[in-house]
């Protein structure tokens, strides 16, 4: 008897399973186990950011910028806040410059917890990410005392960033920053040599540099391809240029590997913000022109003029000269840029978000053929996908 | 912060271009926005693969495709590819020009990264990729009509949605606004603004002062 044609099993996965790490629905065409093609369907967390910043003028895209990517959500902030100041030609002081890297490494720290636990959870660990939410409220207090908001900060703001920080708050990150990195040895106790863990990630996943850079890869996902290119040392913004730290990079591209580097930079990050808060200088954290940075509210009560800024800088904001540049960032998940387009108004021409989970994710379809249906999930889960960022 | 960025090296790319592939660019520049190249649309595969290939430029990664529509010109939309050479620790843009009939060739099968990079842009433009291997749209709803970054899209769109109960499923219906949908111009009329609205009997301010 001639062997029967099997038509490939389509299988739709998501968007609301738990590991599709948000709302991604995959398509897979499965032959048997083993995925044939894998068609990732995006855009139901699509909310039309681009169209609406054109709207906003530059002070109230602001915000967008947190909804984006919200579990790092300060580091789109300064990708955006760097554009600006390049089309106005604006120099940051120094203290906000520090307080601006103290809060992107922070970032990337709740970015990695989330992600190694939620990685974690996928392969089936269910420790890490009750160990891991504690660490992130700590975080997110100190997001709390700095700008008012848990979550979506709107602190890094074009010219600096929003308000200095209370007192006591730097001692108090310090003191975290002395009791963190033991969280990050139970981490890698629990995982590192955990035999489940290793199955379900090791040799999974993996492309060669050429196929990262084929792809558009960034962060994490090129380190572990063995190219060490990091945006804080290849094309240093703020203050990276004058801090110590190390650029962790993998072998064969596998799903451990993203694990281990993501670790490393945890504890370089770690490093960095104690690094930050004792460069920390004095002084002021915005600049000093009252066309673009609000003036302080004691001095609107009395001077004229401060009111007067206050209420040109919060109805028509400042206007742009006309230009275009793309700003770049090194976000947790990898290279996060803005490109703007700005006519000399107040708003944005155009700002077009690049961001990095979108080419990670396009890169599914090569990345799982030939895997199992359960490697899939590993793959995704060590990509970092955010939704928010992906759809926009 | 701004450094003082020097373009020494842009400068030397620019002029390794310049040389090595005249007949395939219009224009280069180097300025506040780095070093970008106008093409034309015809010539985009073969510049984007030597740009990629030759030794001089190494342009590996292409980290972005996206557009700039500007309705008032003739080919209304401005196409954006962003290059990254990590070698060479440096970007470029290359630009075109294109409208809404005009296909442009798709560059996916000189940079993968570039299969949803222009899916995207077809989705959200109306910009048509030729020989684009998955042309579909991405981010919108399935069977979405229309292209909604456009300038003459409007902000609110044309469909809203919601879930029936006696249907038992989501519906579409025309956007209704309980309240006119208001777009507040906060510009200065003393520096930015020309002409005051209601004042149009005073007549071009330049003119007047000529007269």
């Amino acid at each position: 008897m001639a062997e029967a044609q099997i038509k490939p099993l389509t299988l739709n996965f998501g968007p609301q399973h738990p590991a599709a790490h948000g709302v991604l629905r995959l398509v897979l065409e499965m032959d048997g186990e083993i995925i044939e093609r894998a068609d990732p369907h995006i855009g139901l967390l699509h909310r039309g950011t681009e169209k609406l910043i054109e709207y906003k003028t530059y002070l109230q895209a602001v915000p967008y910028f947190d909804r984006l990517d919200y579990v790092s959500p300060m580091n789109q902030e300064h990708a955006f806040a760097l554009g600006v100041e390049r089309l106005l030609g604006l120099e940051v002081p120094p203290r906000g410059q520090y307080i601006r890297m103290l809060y992107a490494e922070m970032g990337r720290l709740l970015n990695h917890i989330l992600n190694i636990a939620t990685f974690a959870l996928d392969v089936g660990a269910m420790t890490p990410i009750l160990w891991g939410f504690e660490e992130r409220e700590k975080m997110m207090e100190f997001y709390e005392r700095a700008c008012g908001a848990r979550l979506h900060a709107a602190y890094f703001r074009p010219g600096g960033v929003h308000q200095d920080l209370p007192a006591g708050l730097l001692e108090d990150i310090w003191e975290f920053c002395e009791s963190f990195p033991k969280m990050i040895e139970d981490y890698d106790n629990l995982l590192s040599d955990n035999r489940i863990f290793r199955q379900r990630t090791v040799d999974i996943g993996g492309f060669s540099a050429e196929e990262a850079l084929a792809w558009g890869f960034s962060g994490v996902m090129l380190r572990s391809a063995g190219l060490a290119w990091d945006l804080r040392r290849s094309q240093p913004y703020e203050r990276y240029d004058e801090i110590d730290f190390k650029v962790p990079v993998g072998k064969n591209g596998d799903c451990f590997e993203r694990y281990l580097i993501r670790m490393e930079e945890m504890r370089q990050s770690v490093s960095i913000m104690k690094q930050c808060i004792e460069k920390m200088p004095d002084g002021p954290v915005t600049v000093e022109n009252n066309k673009i940075a609000p003036p302080k509210r004691g001095e609107m009560k009395r001077s004229m003029e401060a009111l007067i800024h206050h209420f040109k800088l919060y109805t028509e904001g400042y206007h742009v000269p006309p230009g275009e540049c793309y700003a770049a960032v090194e976000a947790p998940k990898g290279e996060f840029g803005v490109y703007l387009v700005s006519d000399g108004s107040n708003r944005p021409y155009r700002c077009k978000i690049r961001a990095p989970g979108f080419f990670h994710l396009a890169a599914m379809d090569h990345l799982c053929k030939g895997h199992m249906l359960a490697d899939s999930v590993a793959i995704l889960g060590a990509m970092d996908i955010v939704f928010g960022e992906v759809d926009r | 912060m701004v450094k003082s960025v020097s373009t020494e090296g842009l400068e030397e790319l620019a002029a390794a271009i310049e040389s090595a592939v005249p007949q395939l660019f219009e224009e280069i520049e180097v300025g506040a926005g780095g070093l970008i190249v106008t093409t034309d649309r015809r010539r985009i595969v073969e510049l984007l693969t030597f740009l990629r290939d030759d030794q001089n430029t190494q342009m590996k990664q292409l980290i972005d495709v996206t557009a700039v529509d500007f309705p008032q010109r003739i080919e209304r939309f401005e196409v954006v590819y962003l290059l990254l050479s990590l070698r060479l620790n440096e970007r470029m843009t290359v630009k075109l020009m294109t409208d809404e009939d005009s296909p442009v060739p798709s560059v996916a099968g000189v940079f993968p990264s570039a299969i949803w990079a222009e899916r995207e842009v077809w989705d959200l433009f109306g910009v048509f990729f030729s020989d684009h291997p998955d042309l579909r749209r991405i981010l919108t709803d399935y069977g979405f009509e229309g292209h909604p970054l456009r300038k003459d899209f409007p902000l609110t769109g044309h469909v809203e949605v919601r879930y029936d109960e006696e249907q038992k499923r989501v519906v579409y219906e025309p956007v209704k606004l309980v309240q006119e949908f208001r777009s507040f111009d906060f510009e200065s009329p003393w520096e930015g603004m020309l002409h005051l609205p209601g004042d149009e009997k005073a007549g071009d301010p330049e003119s007047k002062g000529q007269s």
